[in-house]
């Protein structure tokens, strides 16, 4: 019984790692837990993106790619799990879709030299590709995405801030703070006044931080939200009567699942975001025929071509076109990861090429090198419609401020540097 | 039949009083330890080590601390979480000031401020008890997390407020760091816990520990016969800190790498190392390492059979999980409220007379 019992545990332990061969990105995603209504989606689009390119064009490059699961969570403990138990199958490329992850597998991937590619998440200043060899973040990060915000609002109000009140609400976490620094550049640059106002995760109760802005009545509200959060944020502005077309949420904090709760009370909430949304894309009609109409959608396809969903089937995009690019560089189909890093770094997503793919003007171009991991951090900003159910885009593709985020940047990255005893590359 | 205590003569007190007085039992011990330093650290991997290994040891050390104050002493306390975040910033605060001392000493001070925190919030267990003693011990949680958020000192102003673990070596081997072997971080965990589990063993069968468990089983009576709550109380407080300490060091600087307070620290991990010492045993060193065996290592393990094996979807396999393991607690506390030690001391009750029970 013991014996039987010990074998059946060794088996199990051993029964992680799929088959080797083929390209293997896995996909650490999270469906449980408080932030699970948003990772759903955002995992199917993932998982979709390949299934449609391995049943339509065969994989890439006739390598069939393999997207095995693990579920962390958004547990940063659970997460370290996921990714011993997946690196050892080749693995590629990692996506964990947490900010708290990402900053714990920086430096382990750096060590396994796997690629990491964080999208809109993770250390912004893991732009700098001569500190951060292994990281990316294309096409945008969250300092683009402050800038982004500050500089609608500038657009706003005829390119002057001066005076106005700006208070970000932000999960206490790694997360909430990234912006913290740059927005205090830009009220220094700008001459507005900033306050922080922290959320302790995951973000089900926020009173007490609503009731501080109805004091202070601020001109505009940022959020920086994840998961239950947003909903929170938003029903709770909407119950202070807060003019919504005055608030402003990151990429994180503007899906569908943030705002249909609230109903009405939502309309004209506006959010940053980073690719386009809903389903009016060709890409769509050879989804429907090879993954959606046959049953092989992930999870049943319940959540296509919502602002998530377009998030995560942007990232496959992204690293599938890395892969492209690094069989091309390397002669070879099957890649290795050290490869697929040169492929990134060499990456050049044109609009004729979105085009190419079925998804005209989805994304800004993406264009890295060696020393640029972030591509041009261009954003739109889009608008919840409360009776339509829908986002619409209301501004074209913007550049952040560079001039306020590339000192931050280079200050970041070299304190890294400093800290974990890096050389910083020559490119 | 083999096992059993005839035959095996005790000559001293030393032998009467000693930690496994069955013959079988030291020899189990003895080749446990055979098996921990002489064949594990060879064939080790870094996902044995880092989804299995690494956090059993540590929170096996962590349950540790925390026996002794709650098992042993009786002071029930919900801070687990903050005390290990008190242990994870001072030692990343130690190991960036003074990068040239040995990563060992810093975890060793490390546990040693987390013992003054922990007297300090033991200070309102002189008045208070139970439950009200438990809502305290939840404010220093609290207390804890939100100061190490707040004050930009302890994450010495990273943007982010995330602490990262730099490289430090131990005799060579890096034990901190991205380029630490798998068998480096094993090793270090397992002579902390191995360490730790000796004075535990040692301080509760000393007149340090009969104190606390006079204290623990009727306070009154214990003043009475002259045991000064006072000491007893803070120097479980300070016993119990220290352990939780140096496991949060371990927790940060060698397991994770990086952190941040309210993700790593929060509530969830104080419930986590209760439930471990509910559920291994209260007041049993072996019951804190059954303890954090059955909640490291069962979800990992029910993980790996229902996705890996059964091929369920992820989420399915995580929501079971968590009703399996959650069941599971209930089952065990209605079945053996004592825990898993309790179980284990049955069994060898039983195997003692096999095969002719009375």
């Amino acid at each position: 019984m013991k014996t039987k019992l010990t074998a059946l545990v060794a088996a199990g332990m051993m029964a992680a790692a799929p088959a080797m061969a083929d390209l293997v990105v896995p996909n650490l995603s999270y469906r449980t837990g408080p932030y699970g209504a948003n990772g759903t989606q955002y995992a199917d689009g993932f998982n979709d993106y390949f299934t449609l390119l391995n049943e339509r064009d065969g994989g890439i490059g006739g390598e069939i790619v393999q997207v095995p699961e693990c579920e962390t969570a958004y547990n940063t403990e659970k997460g370290v799990e996921c990714y011993e138990s997946t690196k050892g199958s080749g693995a590629l490329v990692y996506n964990p879709l947490s900010t708290g992850i990402t900053y714990q597998l920086i430096p382990k991937v750096s060590v396994d030299k796997i690629p990491l590619y964080t999208p809109g998440y993770g250390r912004t200043s893991a732009k700098n590709g001569k500190v951060f060899e292994w990281v990316f973040n294309a096409p945008a990060n969250y300092w683009d995405g402050a800038s982004g915000a500050i500089n609608y609002l500038l657009a706003e109000n005829g390119g002057d801030l001066n005076g106005k009140k700006i208070a970000l609400v932000y999960h206490n976490s790694a997360y909430g703070k990234e912006p913290i620094r740059t927005l205090q550049d830009l009220a220094a640059k700008h001459g507005f006044s900033l306050t922080e106002i922290p959320v302790d995760a995951p973000g089900q109760e926020q009173k007490s931080q609503w009731l501080q802005i109805r004091r202070d009545k601020p001109d505009y509200v940022l959020i920086w939200g994840w998961g239950v959060m947003n909903q929170a944020a938003i029903q709770e502005a909407a119950n202070i009567r807060f003019p919504m077309e005055n608030f402003i949420g990151i990429w994180w904090s503007g899906s569908e699942v943030d705002v249909t709760p609230v109903g009405a009370g939502a309309n004209g909430y506006k959010a940053l975001t980073f690719h386009g949304v809903g389903t009016e894309y060709p890409i769509y009609g050879d989804l429907k025929q090879y993954v959606i109409d046959p049953g092989k959608a992930s999870q049943g396809g319940e959540h296509v071509g919502s602002v998530l969903y377009s998030r995560g089937m942007y990232a496959a995009l992204v690293i599938s076109e890395a892969i492209r690019k690094a069989q091309e560089l390397a002669g070879t189909s099957a890649i290795t990861a050290t490869q697929l890093r040169d492929g990134f770094e060499q990456l050049d997503i044109t609009p004729a090429r979105l085009e190419e793919l079925g998804l005209p003007d989805f994304g800004p171009e993406i264009k890295m090198t060696c020393d640029n991991h972030g591509g041009s951090g261009m954003s739109r900003m889009q608008q919840w419609d409360a009776a339509a159910g829908k986002w619409n885009l209301i501004t074209e593709f913007s550049e952040p401020d560079q001039e306020v985020l590339a000192p931050l940047i280079t200050e970041d990255s070299e304190a890294y540097a400093k800290e974990a005893g890096i050389t910083p590359r020559d490119c | 039949m083999i096992y059993r205590e005839a035959g095996d003569f005790k000559t001293g007190y030393r032998d009467d009083g000693q930690t496994f007085p069955i013959r079988l039992d030291r020899w189990g011990y003895y080749a446990a330890l055979a098996v921990a330093f002489g064949i594990i650290p060879f064939v080790i991997n870094d996902y044995w080590a880092n989804a299995v290994f690494v956090p059993f040891l540590i929170y096996a050390i962590a349950a540790l601390g925390l026996n002794i104050l709650t098992g042993y002493a009786g002071q029930v306390s919900l801070g687990t979480g903050g005390f290990m975040a008190v242990g994870a910033y001072a030692v990343y605060k130690l190991m960036t000031a003074f990068p040239e001392i040995s990563v060992v000493i810093h975890i060793l001070l490390a546990g040693g401020i987390t013992a003054v925190v922990g007297m300090l919030f033991g200070l309102p267990s002189l008045r208070i008890k139970g439950f009200y003693l438990a809502v305290a011990t939840l404010a220093a949680q609290f207390f804890l997390v939100w100061l190490f958020n707040k004050v930009p000192w302890f994450y010495n102003y990273s943007a982010s407020g995330q602490i990262n673990a730099p490289e430090r070596t131990v005799l060579g081997w890096a034990v901190t760091g991205p380029a630490t072997s798998a068998a480096g971080k094993y090793l270090v965990c397992l002579i902390f816990a191995l360490l730790l589990a000796w004075v535990a063993r040692n301080l509760t069968r000393g007149t340090l520990g009969r104190k606390w468990m006079a204290i623990r089983d009727m306070d009154i009576a214990a003043e009475i016969i002259g045991v000064n709550p006072l000491t007893a109380k803070l120097s479980a407080f300070a016993v119990s800190s220290f352990f939780i300490g140096v496991a949060g060091a371990l927790l940060f600087a060698v397991y994770l790498g990086a952190a941040e307070v309210g993700e790593a620290f929060g509530i969830n991990k104080s419930f986590l190392v209760l439930f471990m010492i509910i559920i291994g045993g209260l007041g049993s060193i072996f019951g804190s390492f059954a303890g954090a065996a059955f909640m490291v290592l069962l979800p990992v393990l029910l993980k790996n059979v229902l996705v890996g094996s059964f091929g369920w979807p992820t989420d399915l396999a995580a929501h079971f999980e968590l009703m399996i393991v959650g069941a599971l607690i209930v089952f065990f506390l209605i079945v053996e409220p004592h825990g898993l030690a309790r179980l284990w001391a049955l069994a060898k009750e039983k195997l003692r007379l096999w095969p002719f029970p009375h």
